[in-house]
């Protein structure tokens, strides 16, 4: 029986949901491997992984990026339980839509979410505090960690959270003891619409969703913005299925580190050649946010360090 | 891999070693990982110089070269060509250490960041691969667009060498504006005379096929390989059948203005542009035809009697394949409207330089006579305008070249046609280059007692049947007024109209939008950057007649040079897909300024060896990381910036 264990760091849960959105074949993986630690489903306490004997896991997964001491004692207690250590989904991988919070401080982060946000009410102005009388609560750390800022990973499932072909395929791969799983090519290559792809791709503008009617036809040829040619295969394209662009969930293919930069320098070589600057300009600034657009899900990955202003 | 790699750094004289520790970066380079040798030497480039290259070589049994000196524009081939004895040319780099070093930095600077460089060449040519050039065949044929001088110039010369030329012109005769003018300086030659003998040369040359009244729509491929669309219009007579009687013209009702005659005389629908019009036929104008149905009027077909006329003629698309293509669309005047400060449009007795040649032509709508328009007297002071256009921020900020030197011409025949006349020319400069041409402006100056005045005109405008123009002579600092009878603006000169089009055609460049930009302006003023594409007349820039003809000869014998082989090398250092990677995504499809990249039946893109020019912009652009550059990896650079920074 191969050991398993799921850890859910900082992250929506729904990375916890798609493991058992296996259905039915999670009896299969039940047929092969015993579940040693997975709080979200069932009852394990940390002191029941402290017991465990160092390397005594075969597969620990770690989902959620590292936002608090307490994820990132655990990532460091799983990496020393575990042989293989897994980075499930884009939180751990890359930090994911939460990672995009490093642009900010902490202070900024805690007035938003308890004090300014237009949907909270919070007379008292209650901002939650990290000791009381008797209580000591994790640090909420002053940025967000990927998982392989903090300890040495053995493999990455991407996707947010791993579809189902995705993880199917990773699981398949880790129960046997590799470590190299996933395509290798770009989005387009399993595209829906991939035969709706015109000989040229001339952008004059950019769009966004809501302000074109979709023909059907490739997002990118109607001047709508999708990372699938920056973006690893593997999900089959789903959201194009539900008509809505890529937004790069997958991180990029293995040649590529930087998701966004790549997609960046390819849209901007799309831009009519005979365009002048100051429509060049214009073009650009239709683009409404850079940050969460391109960098959607690798912000914590690529910035230095995973923050931008340091924690001073 | 390279392992025994050698250095030599070049002094240049002074220029390199006059400001950069050479003996310094040799010592430094010895002590890099790889670098079997390295030295310095006065000129590297000079025989001596190369000879020690050859020499240690052998002696030191170096197995790449990187030569510290100038640009790789300058001296890479020398020095590959010195490495090609020993081994594949590309084990041999040059490292820019003069014009990105020595002549742009301090001494100190300049030889700390020629070790650099040294060092990232080193790790470049460390990790560079052998490569055989690429052989491509080549479709020994040429095709010219324009059929003006320029173009008819080189159409004659590769036909004359025995090749064959397609001549394409989109007007119904060749001839272009050198037929429109009347003499040409300095020597006075009619323009007509000399150039319809070459006119009757290409009607008659077995090389050359004539395709006028036609334009190229489409064209594809590459150098030795274009592939070439031309639509011949439907002129509506048969060229072989047409005798030029003239006896349609005469019975044809509609009357519209001439073009040739620069809208100044009127023609009929159906018309010959001059007698000498080659090919000697008369065209039907669709647009201005009273519509091509008989029943409307067919006057001119019931009056042919060669029965040349037919209404059901098509137009009609040729294909052709061809090795090389000229280029030779020629120039327009400046659009008039535009000069508002000198009030063309609004005023029949201010004409343009081109109107003005027509006025002069013995062919032209007066027979040679000069006239004051609106009444058709003759004017007894002109004032000639140069730079109407040109060296003017407002409108286009370059010389255009000739226009000196045909005011004064024009001021000369002026007063030879009308004695007790009096001419004014305001300049800026004068700009009389050419041979002969400075005698040719003193002769005018001093002979014709033409009156010169420095300075630029203020403001034109009508005061009952004079035209006053007002300036300021810079000279002696006084204004200037003058009651004139005729104005002639020396319009700046422009690529002709349509001049964008066949470049995007071709995929060329244009500079500002206005001429056709040449791949060096010194090195190589009449290649196009791609490839098998040249330039001739004015369509590159403002020229006068030996320079175009110079110029059409030289793209003649750039084609010859391309045509006259079965097959040509090409540089094999192109784009390399990654096909199992790729996800047939078409940015590099898109961004290809060259159609190298191309779709598959399966969706990936692949690189057509013959067509890439190594650019790179693929390459960059692959949001996968799929394409490689032969020789320059992303290992490769990489690494050179590492050791850089």
């Amino acid at each position: 029986m191969i050991k398993i264990a799921m850890y859910w760091g900082a992250g929506c849960g729904g990375c916890d949901v798609s493991l058992l959105g296996l259905h039915e074949k999670i009896l299969d993986l039940l047929n092969e491997a015993e579940i040693v630690f997975w709080p979200c489903a069932m009852d394990f306490k940390y002191e029941d992984l402290e017991k465990m004997e160092d390397k005594s896991i075969d597969v620990a997964f770690y989902n959620g990026g590292i936002r608090t001491e307490e994820n990132e004692e655990i990532a460091k207690l799983l990496r020393k339980k575990a042989k293989i250590l897994v980075a499930y989904g884009s939180c751990a991988t890359e930090g994911c839509v939460i990672g995009l919070a490093n642009l900010y401080d902490k202070k900024d982060i805690f007035e938003t979410v308890y004090l300014k946000n237009e949907t909270t009410k919070n007379d008292e102005k209650i901002v939650p505090k990290e000791e009381t009388d008797d209580l000591k609560l994790p640090e909420f750390l002053p940025y967000l960690k990927t998982l392989e800022q903090v300890v040495e990973v053995d493999a990455s499932i991407p996707g947010c959270p791993p579809p189902m072909p995705v993880l199917e395929d990773a699981l398949n791969a880790l129960l046997q003891g590799k470590t190299k799983f996933g395509k290798e090519v770009a989005l387009c290559d399993e595209c829906p619409r991939k035969d709706t792809k015109p000989d040229k791709i001339e952008i004059s503008r950019f769009y966004r969703w809501h302000e074109k009617e979709d023909n059907g036809d490739c997002f990118l040829a109607q001047n709508m913005i999708c990372m699938g040619p920056a973006t690893r295969a593997g999900c089959g394209g789903e959201c194009i299925s539900a008509n809505i662009p890529c937004t790069g969930c997958m991180g990029p293919v293995p040649k590529v580190r930087n998701q966004g930069t790549s997609m960046l320098s390819a849209i901007a070589s799309l831009i009519g050649e005979e365009i002048d600057e100051e429509t060049e300009k214009e073009i650009i600034n239709s683009i409404e946010d850079f940050a969460g657009t391109f960098y959607k899900f690798s912000t914590a990955k690529l910035l230095p360090e995973g923050r931008l202003k340091d924690e001073s | 891999m390279a392992r025994r790699i050698g250095v030599f750094i070049c002094h240049c004289g002074i220029n390199i070693a006059g400001v950069i520790d050479v003996e310094k970066v040799a010592e430094e380079m010895r002590k890099y990982p790889g670098v079997a040798f390295a030295t310095t030497y006065q000129y590297m480039c000079s025989d001596p110089g190369q000879n020690l290259i050859r020499e240690k070589i052998e002696e030191e049994n170096l197995d790449a070269v990187v030569v510290a000196a100038c640009s790789p524009s300058m001296h890479e081939e020398t020095f590959r060509s010195v490495c090609k004895d020993y081994f594949s040319i590309y084990r041999c780099e040059m490292a820019n250490i003069r014009e990105q070093s020595s002549w742009v930095h301090d001494p100190e600077e300049a030889t700390e960041k020629a070790i650099k460089l040294l060092k990232a060449t080193v790790e470049k040519v460390r990790e560079n691969e052998d490569f055989n050039p690429i052989m491509v065949p080549v479709e020994r044929k040429c095709l010219v667009i324009g059929g003006g001088i320029a173009g008819i110039q080189a159409a004659l010369d590769i036909a004359d060498a025995g090749y064959k030329v397609i001549l394409v012109e989109k007007e119904p005769s060749i001839g272009g504006r050198m037929a429109q003018l009347s003499e040409t300086f300095p020597t006075l030659d009619c323009s007509q005379c000399i150039l319809t003998p070459k006119m009757v040369m290409v009607s008659r040359h077995p090389n050359i096929k004539l395709l006028s009244y036609s334009e190229v729509i489409e064209i594809s491929g590459f150098v030795g390989n274009f592939n070439v669309k031309i639509l011949k219009n439907p002129r509506y007579v048969d060229e072989d059948k047409c005798t030029v009687c003239g006896d349609c013209e005469k019975v044809c009702p509609v009357i519209v203005p001439n073009e040739f005659e620069m809208k100044r005389a009127p023609r009929k629908a159906i018309f010959i542009p001059f007698p000498q019009a080659v090919p000697s036929t008369y065209t039907l104008d669709r647009e201005a035809c009273l519509g091509l149905a008989p029943l409307t009027c067919a006057e001119c077909r019931d009056a042919c009697e060669a029965d040349a006329i037919n209404y059901d003629m098509q137009a009609k698309v040729i294909e052709e394949k061809v090795g090389a293509i000229i280029v030779a669309t020629g120039y327009d005047l400046y659009d008039k409207n535009k000069l508002v400060e000198y009030g063309y449009g609004d005023d029949d007795d201010i004409i343009t330089s081109l109107e003005f040649e027509r006025m002069l032509s013995a062919s032209g709508p007066t027979g040679g006579k000069i006239i004051k328009p609106s009444t058709g007297e003759e004017p007894k002071k002109v004032v000639f305008i140069q730079c109407a256009g040109s060296r003017d921020v407002q409108h286009m900020p370059y010389c255009s070249s000739i226009c000196c030197m045909y005011t004064a011409k024009h001021a000369l025949l002026y007063k030879h046609n009308v004695h007790d006349g009096e001419a004014y020319i305001f300049y800026i400069d004068i700009r009389a280059t050419g041979k002969g041409y400075e005698e040719f402006i003193a002769r005018v100056m001093e002979e014709e007692r033409i009156n010169y005045i420095r300075g630029k005109v203020a403001k034109i405008f009508r005061e009952g049947d004079k035209i006053v123009v007002y300036g300021i002579d810079t000279l002696t600092g006084k204004r200037v007024e003058i009651k004139a009878d005729l104005v002639v603006l020396a319009m700046a000169i422009v690529g002709k109209k349509g001049t964008k089009d066949i470049a995007k055609l071709l995929k060329v460049a244009v500079d500002d939008g206005i001429f056709l930009k040449e791949a060096h302006p010194k090195l190589k003023p009449v290649e196009a950057l791609s490839r098998g594409i040249y330039f001739a007349g004015c369509a590159q820039s403002p020229k006068d007649i030996p320079a175009v003809v110079a110029q059409a000869s030289a793209s003649a014998s750039k084609v010859l040079s391309i045509i006259s082989k079965d097959k040509l090398e090409k540089d094999p250092l192109i784009a390399v897909v990654d096909e199992e990677h790729c996800s047939g995504c078409g940015v590099c499809i898109s961004v290809c300024p060259y159609e190298a990249m191309q779709r598959q039946p399966n969706g990936k893109a692949k690189c057509i060896e013959a067509l890439c020019e190594g650019c790179g912009t693929c390459a960059a652009s692959c949001p996968s990381g799929n394409i490689e550059m032969r020789n320059y990896k992303d290992e490769q650079i990489e690494k050179m910036i590492e050791v850089i920074i």
